[in-house]
């Protein structure tokens, strides 16, 4: 399997931008993610499919060090982005965050007001000095995420108050609002309708073109529509990894035939 | 499953006896809180029936002349001579004056001068003095005063002293009350509202009407201040440390349970340990707000601990990923997200344990703060030692007055109750207009 994918990248001579080598993640006593290798690329969006409960949040949450504030949690093997190591000792993952966004399965907007949950990363990173340039990228963030029209007229009012999808956005519109360099999303869709989800997904496409984007989803049809890559987690491992089209047309494995064909689920 | 209903509008056996246990729950809960409500109104109107009567004081209007034969025969006005006459010889003159007015409104009697001048407060000449020393040019003439009456004349006109109840007492007379009734008739006695009660210090044991609360009130405010600047910073941080930032290990649990016990560490140890510590070793003046307020320190820092831990951990873990990840750093995440949400839970806690140190008897008398204090610390005035001076509180005056012999200071003693409610009522609703505003900041 390494053979192919390392053959595809030759191939289509697209930079490397996040290598993982033999991770793996417990939480106590479970096993949650059983040595997984990856490498994704940079401009592009890659997805994490694979039935409810087998790491794909986990692992994910391991490419910004998430699982480090879970106390249980611990995580081993290599993990480079960029060719540097994220677990080295030097690595602030303050910094690292920064860098590598998320937006998380469960929408979690600060109780805040919407303007201000999206101003606060810019505003802690220092991206905006004047209030002009604060409004300017909040609202760059909120269009882009295909909310501000919804809520360009009330940006004070509490970012809780919104409906669950629109606070999913706003939540994409935060982690895009710091610019980071990787984008990872943990199901942005699915408390969205398929108006806001064609929206997200352009969104997907455009980020495409300056970011890496890794997104999990549930949905066989947005994986196909908007990634290059596709990863099939089943059980805590890596079952097979490599070009969208190929996964979906003619997986190697019997297992990710079966998902795909809606057999295991 | 074969026992269900098939239509809706017939309820089954099941749901019939559901309803029925929660009916009876709701009852259950009901009884529970009339029993609650009905004990508080008996506590309440006992304290208030038998307190109110502190809030109002009976005063006599005399006229007093003041010859300088008695007062100043040097006639110098040299007020270190003047100082020189005691309150013995100021307690005559208010006597005569007595007299005099009987004698204008028509009143006779059959008791003797001197037990006429009983009907006048010890208190009196003591104020009476005061008030000479504080002017000297009245000597030769005459002040009109209102002095107090005394406690069983103040009694005898807020019902608490009968005819009946006099016959028996030693302490006064039916014709002393028929007097002190004469004399009110004459518009002479008057009962008012009694401000002194909030401002004078205590009196001794012979003298309830004159014993106020003032010295009372500033030491339990002196020491709400030690605690709150003391124990809300030192607490709060605690918390924050230990739920935000702290390890998981053996010394945390350690830690932790440690601090659950301390809160339930009976409250008089913490004196015990207060007399040990800051008295005994560190040589801090007895009885004084400062080692008061250190002892009800030490006591609330384990309920402001333990209550904004729960604030904190009530917080949605969410909120700290959704920091975190936009690339806050923890203490980011705390200062900017968490704390704001913990601070309504924070603030109740901390009133709650402001308001059990108010309340707070036991640890006090063992740091001495049940000393009789006859006059406002001297710090009162000095600044240089506002909190080391000798004072007393709210709760330990009324455990003092309930001591003391005297029927006329059951009704301060309830009264003191009175204000300490009151202070209690305020600090709570202080913490939920606070709690209001801050939780408007969702
Ligand atoms: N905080 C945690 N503590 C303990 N176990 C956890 C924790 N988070 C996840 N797990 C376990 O790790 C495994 C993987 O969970 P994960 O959330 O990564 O699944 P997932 O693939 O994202 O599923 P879903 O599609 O339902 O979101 C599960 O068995 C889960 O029970
Ligand atoms: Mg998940």
């Amino acid at each position: 399997m390494k053979d192919t994918h390392l053959a595809e990248r030759v191939d289509t001579m697209t930079q490397l931008k996040i290598s993982a080598r033999h991770v793996n993640v417990h939480y106590g006593e479970t096993h949650a993610v059983k040595d997984v290798s990856v490498d994704i690329d940079a401009n592009s969006v890659t997805a994490f499919i694979g039935p409810s409960g087998c790491g794909k949040s986990t692992f994910l949450r391991c490419l910004n060090r998430m699982n480090d504030t879970i106390d249980t949690c611990r995580v081993s093997g290599g993990i480079r982005i960029d060719d540097e190591d994220i677990h080295d000792r030097k690595v602030d993952p303050v910094q690292l965050r920064a860098k590598v966004g998320m937006v998380f399965q469960k929408p979690n907007p600060f109780p805040k007001s919407i303007h201000d949950n999206v101003a606060y990363g810019p505003k802690i990173h220092g991206l905006a000095r004047t209030r002009a340039e604060t409004s300017g990228i909040v609202e760059d963030a909120l269009r882009k995420a295909a909310l501000w029209d919804e809520v360009k007229d009330r940006l004070d009012a509490p970012g809780t108050g919104l409906s669950g999808g629109q606070q999913q956005r706003l939540c994409i519109a935060r982690a895009i609002a710091t610019a980071p360099d990787v984008l990872l999303m943990d199901e942005p869709c699915s408390a969205l309708d398929p108006v806001a989800t064609a929206q997200i997904e352009e969104l997907i496409d455009d980020l495409r073109q300056s970011y890496c984007v890794v997104i999990v989803t549930h949905s066989m049809q947005q994986a196909a529509r908007i990634s290059r890559k596709t990863a099939f987690f089943h059980l805590g491992s890596l079952v097979e990894f490599g070009e969208t089209d190929r996964i979906f047309t003619s997986p190697e494995d019997p297992r990710t035939e079966n998902y795909i064909t809606g057999r295991i689920g | 499953m074969t026992a269900r209903s098939h239509s809706l509008l017939v309820q089954d056996a099941r749901t019939r006896r559901r309803n029925a246990a929660e009916a009876r729950f709701r009852v259950y809960g009901l009884g529970a809180i009339s029993v609650a409500a009905l004990a508080l109104v008996v506590l309440l109107s006992s304290v208030v029936s038998s307190g109110i009567g502190a809030f109002r004081q009976t005063y006599i209007t005399l006229e007093i002349s003041l010859p300088e034969a008695k007062l100043d025969k040097s006639g110098t006005r040299d007020p270190e001579v003047m100082a020189k006459v005691t309150t013995f010889g100021y307690a005559p003159l208010l006597q005569d004056a007595l007299l005099r007015t009987m004698e204008q409104s028509g009143i006779t009697t059959s008791l003797s001068a001197a037990d006429v001048g009983k009907i006048i407060s010890k208190e009196a000449a003591a104020t009476l003095r005061d008030h000479v020393l504080a002017n000297p040019d009245l000597i030769g003439g005459s002040v009109t005063l209102d002095v107090l009456a005394e406690g069983r004349i103040d009694g005898y006109f807020k019902g608490r002293v009968t005819l009946e109840s006099a016959a028996l007492d030693a302490n006064t007379s039916p014709e002393a009350l028929r007097i002190a009734q004469g004399l009110a008739d004459a518009g002479v006695i008057e009962t008012r509202l009694n401000r002194r009660f909030l401002t004078a210090p205590d009196a001794s044991d012979q003298r309830p009407e004159a014993a106020g609360l003032g010295v009372a009130i500033l030491g339990s405010l002196y020491m709400m201040l030690v605690v709150l600047v003391l124990a809300l910073p030192i607490g709060v941080a605690t918390s924050i440390y230990l739920e935000e930032f702290a390890p998981r290990n053996r010394l945390s649990d350690l830690v932790e349970v440690n601090i659950s016990n301390l809160a339930a560490v009976p409250s008089i140890v913490f004196g015990i340990l207060g007399l040990a510590i800051f008295i005994n070793f560190a040589g801090l003046r007895q009885s004084s707000p400062l080692v008061g307020g250190l002892v009800l320190t030490l006591m609330t820092l384990p309920t402001i601990i333990i209550s904004s831990r729960a604030a904190l951990k009530s917080v949605p873990p969410l909120i700290r990923d959704a920091a975190l990840a936009v690339g806050a750093s923890r203490m980011q995440a705390v200062f900017h997200h968490v704390l704001p949400l913990a601070a309504p839970g924070i603030l109740t806690g901390t009133i709650i344990g402001l308001a059990q140190a108010l309340g707070e008897t036991a640890p006090l008398l063992l740091i001495g703060m049940v000393a009789f204090v006859r006059d406002y610390p001297a710090a009162y005035t000095d600044e240089a030692g506002l909190f080391a001076e000798a004072a007393t509180a709210l709760p330990v005056q009324v455990f003092n007055w309930t001591q003391r012999a005297d029927p006329g200071f059951v009704e301060r003693a309830s009264g003191a109750i009175i204000t300490l409610l009151v202070f209690l009522l305020a600090m709570n609703a202080a913490a939920i207009l606070l709690r209001r505003r801050f939780e408007r900041r969702w």
